[in-house]
């Protein structure tokens, strides 16, 4: 044992050198899991010679613990639209100044002037999405069911047992609250006490919570119905014809992703080359073919007909009204969320 | 080096002492102050405010949602399921892992070798890896169930998302740290004391429990610390075999720094899930020594 320990710290010493010598040509980006094909990388690293170094998460919230902690070293993070205004208030992020990119002029002029980062100072698009409901039509008869979460919360027979939910107690309790008329981030006791009462409600009905697999869990068949969203459910589609998405009328929450460059970044330089090569309208195109989420680059041409064909993808513009923006909570709400998750799972 | 010997034991010791005191004193003190702190208003910690126990009161008392204070049980359910969890997957652990360990202390020096080996195999591979390999087994369509169907055809049996996965998952993970303590000890052990119990007249079961078992209980006691110990805090297997449908401490304390974003509680948990693993060690320590007086 003591021999393996001397040799780990030989290594490890050792090895430290060589990665500062290799500091020029290198990027870490950090992003969500299963949100970027991994073949485009080696496309990026043999047009710029720069090596990327995946990493990747899970939540906002995570991406917010590792960059708060300050141990965390990376090139390109991709947050959410409504964690940027407090990343860039407590200075965690690196001014970008995206519109003096080249590839700018791609850029579709409905994602120019953002609210949460009016002038792009700090970001630039990456993907957009929703937080919906998908469904395999083949467990109700090829039916089609309601639009609404009340198919999630109270579930028909048919679907008992066989629906996963979001292991993120946020876009759990955002959706309960939807579903209830009751206002995203309510610091209210008594509207905290329905939405546990709803979710204690439908935790038998469940077969688990689960962020990971969403794909393959649908694809196999293993669940019937998942509290997910649209690009995973898109792929899912593809693999497995019967699967349908719903835009609940209540209230559908709606992400827009960016990418953005950590105030403590090791390499600004190569991070905007980086985003920089995202925007050309064939680099956005290939993730949105590999993964099936919308891009903010105008690239529609680029698009694989089998996603234009999918309700997951392409919204019909009937649903628009539905989007709701996510909200940033505050301290209160934040703490009446984890009272409501530790309460139900305990 | 001159001076007393005592003074150049002291100089001896001081590389082992800094390195001690830099790598365990001062991250478990760091821990220890921001379990009595407060937690910030959009990062972690509130490190100008006033140091308090309320993170502990918190952990029994809370706030219900129409206002009065309630005794809060959810964590301690937690806490008493975690730890129920951690002393059955350490019994299971036993269980198989004694057999194994006395059967390999029989086999010829190439054979033990080879087992060696083949136990410690596993650790080349990510324990997330290893996880996800159950969830392939254990599923309803799974190589388990298929087994099964194929013997007697029952239709598809769900064996995961629920506790016993999460305990099958736990037992797989650390029987190794059960089986090595154990086989160490086996192998040092004279086979020819079990033969003079037995000339002496002492049955099988008898020989076994009163000659075995104490000569192999430093043995039993090192496996269930290892595996008791890491088992009161794993996450990843709760989560993923279990379905995330209960808490476990390991995911309660991974909630706190990252989604609820309170580090000041999540430290006070660890504190917690830390003196549980103390207690065990002492108690462990104390039932030896005195089992050797």
């Amino acid at each position: 044992m003591r021999k393996i320990t001397t040799a780990f710290a030989l290594a490890a010493m050792t090895a430290l050198p060589v990665f500062a010598q290799e500091e020029e040509k290198t990027l870490y980006f950090y992003n969500w899991t299963d949100y970027y094909p991994v073949e485009l990388l080696a496309k990026f690293e043999s047009e710029t010679g720069i090596k990327v170094i995946l990493d990747g998460f899970d939540s906002n919230d995570t991406l917010l613990a590792k960059l708060q902690s300050g141990g965390a070293a990376y090139d390109v993070i991709v947050p959410s639209d409504y964690v940027i205004p407090g990343m860039i208030k407590d200075g965690l992020l690196l001014k970008i100044d995206t519109p003096s990119m080249p590839n700018y002029v791609h850029m579709k002029d409905a994602f120019k002037n953002p609210d949460f980062d009016p002038t792009h100072e700090y970001s630039a698009p990456y993907l957009w999405g929703v937080t919906g409901l998908a469904y395999d039509s083949a467990a109700v008869g090829g039916a089609e069911i309601e639009h609404s979460w009340k198919e999630l919360f109270e579930p028909r027979p048919e679907f008992e047992g066989k629906i996963a939910e979001l292991d993120t107690a946020s876009d759990v309790i955002l959706t309960a609250s939807l579903y209830l008329g009751i206002p995203q981030c309510t610091e209210s006791n008594d509207d905290a006490k329905r939405i546990l009462d709803l979710l204690e409600a439908q935790a038998p009905k469940l077969k688990m919570y689960s962020s990971d697999s969403t794909v393959d869990r649908m694809a196999s068949g293993e669940v019937s119905m998942y509290h997910v969203w649209n690009g995973a459910t898109a792929r899912a589609t593809a693999q497995r014809d019967t699967i349908r998405f719903v835009y609940p009328k209540e209230g559908t929450p709606m992400f827009r992703d960016n990418f953005a460059v950590p105030a403590n970044a090791p390499h600004p330089e190569n991070a905007k080359i980086f985003i920089n090569w995202m925007m050309a309208p064939e680099n956005a195109a290939a993730v949105s073919n590999a993964i099936a989420y919308a891009n903010a680059i105008k690239s529609d041409e680029f698009l694989d007909p089998k996603w234009r064909a999918m309700d997951a993808i392409n919204m019909p513009e009937e649903y628009a009204s539905r989007l709701v923006p996510t909200l940033d909570c505050g301290p209160a709400a934040r703490d009446l969320r984890d009272k409501i998750w530790t309460r139900l799972k305990g | 080096m001159t001076g007393s010997p005592a003074l150049r034991r002291l100089g001896l010791l001081t590389p082992a002492l800094v390195t001690i005191a830099v790598l365990v004193g001062v991250p478990l003190t760091l821990l220890f102050w921001i379990s009595l702190l407060q937690k910030g208003g959009s990062s972690g910690v509130d490190w100008a405010s006033v140091p308090s126990l309320a993170n502990y009161i918190r952990l029994v008392w809370e706030e219900d949602f129409d206002g009065t204070m309630i005794l809060n049980t959810s964590y301690l359910v937690i806490l008493l399921r975690s730890i129920l969890q951690a002393a059955v997957t350490t019994g299971l652990s036993l269980l198989f892992g004694l057999p194994v360990a006395l059967w390999m202390a029989g086999l010829s020096r190439g054979q033990r070798d080879l087992m060696l080996l083949l136990i410690t195999i596993p650790f080349w591979t990510n324990l997330l890896v290893r996880n996800y390999a159950w969830l392939i087994i254990l599923r309803e369509d799974g190589w388990f169930s298929q087994m099964v169907d194929f013997i007697s055809p029952v239709g598809p049996i769900q064996l995961l998302y629920n506790d016993l996965a999460v305990v099958i998952g736990l037992t797989y993970s650390f029987l190794p740290f059960m089986i090595l303590p154990l086989y160490a000890v086996f192998e040092k052990f004279d086979w020819r004391l079990l033969e003079a119990a037995h000339d002496l007249g002492a049955p099988r079961s008898r020989a076994i429990r009163r000659v075995l078992i104490p000569i192999a209980m430093p043995g039993i006691a090192a496996g269930s610390l290892l595996v008791f110990i890491p088992c009161l805090g794993a996450f990843v297997t709760p989560a993923l075999l279990g379905g995330g449908k209960t808490l476990m401490l390991g995911n309660i304390i991974q909630m706190q720094f990252g989604a609820s974003r309170n580090w000041p509680f999540g430290a006070t948990l660890a504190v917690v899930l830390l003196s549980l693993m103390l207690i065990a060690m002492v108690t462990m320590a104390i039932w030896r020594n005195r089992r050797v007086r």
